[in-house]
């Protein structure tokens, strides 16, 4: 047997043995979760607002998405948040809880190999793409927005 | 005071973004750094061609929760504080603008890290 055809073999063997998503509830479930957290964080950007009524908008929406992305931190400290992900699919990557997970979620499972390369070092496994990206495309939006 | 729409329309909005996600991750296998990254060059495109606003001003907590808000945020930092202290800005805006969340995210990672210690996965990312 050649080698590309054991190759496109194997690929099939291991095709037939990954558990098939079943789309349409794993769309329903995404769609359920992430319009929760979203109407979630509409709920504490109203408690924020009837609270402290002489910030600008901008800013109850940093102290919603703080508060939120502080509860997803607590929740994968607590272990909860992997089973609302496996759950939930991109309903809870999508949102800032997303986000938030990624940093925390390698910053718990990697403690053991120490604060500075456990903690510290492995935080931005995930999150460090979307950083770079984030200051990266920002950069070039202010660029743009010069000319603007 | 409150208005009952802002939660339906966030729900709505917010869900439906999830939805398109999760139609790709069922399509592609697309890894979850990599679906982070797209949706938030996504709102950045949409914040730099001012469609994102009125989008914001519709769906509420619903276009400010995901992903894409974090990348529209970082574009209108960067653009707003560009126009008014021009080449500084380019470089200041974008992460003072962000700075809450980023800051929020890697403080309480920390604080939490140091408190719990990992469970078992039981699968998810």
């Amino acid at each position: 047997m050649d080698k590309e055809e054991r190759n496109s073999n194997y690929n099939l063997y291991v095709e037939s043995k990954i558990p098939k998503t079943r789309a349409w509830p794993s769309l329903f479930k995404a769609f359920l979760l992430g319009g929760f957290i979203c109407a979630l964080g509409q709920g504490f950007y109203d408690l924020y607002s009837y609270l402290f009524p002489n910030l600008a908008e901008s800013e109850l929406s940093t102290c919603m998405l703080m508060t939120i992305i502080f509860i997803t931190c607590f929740l994968t400290g607590l272990g909860v948040y992997d089973v609302i992900g496996a759950w939930g699919g991109a309903g809870s990557v999508i949102p800032i809880t997303g986000f938030s997970n990624s940093i925390s979620s390698p910053a718990i499972e990697f403690k053991k190999e120490g604060i500075i390369y456990g903690i510290c070092v492995k935080m931005f496994t995930i999150a460090g793409p979307v950083i770079v990206c984030g200051v990266v495309g920002s950069i070039l939006c202010g660029i743009v927005g010069l000319f603007m | 005071m409150i208005n009952i729409w802002d939660y339906v329309i966030s729900f709505l909005v917010g869900g439906f973004i999830c939805f398109l996600a999760q139609i790709l991750v069922i399509r592609t296998k697309i890894t979850t750094a990599r679906i982070l990254v797209l949706f938030l060059i996504i709102g950045m495109i949409l914040e730099v061609l001012n469609i994102y606003a009125p989008f914001r001003e519709f769906a509420k907590a619903g276009a400010s929760v995901p992903i894409i808000g974090f990348g529209a945020t970082l574009a209108r930092g960067a653009i707003t504080a560009a126009q008014e202290s021009g080449f500084i800005g380019i470089f200041t805006g974008g992460l003072s603008a962000a700075s809450g969340g980023i800051a929020m995210a890697i403080f309480a990672s920390f604080i939490f890290a140091l408190i719990f210690n990992s469970k078992t996965k039981r699968g998810g990312h």
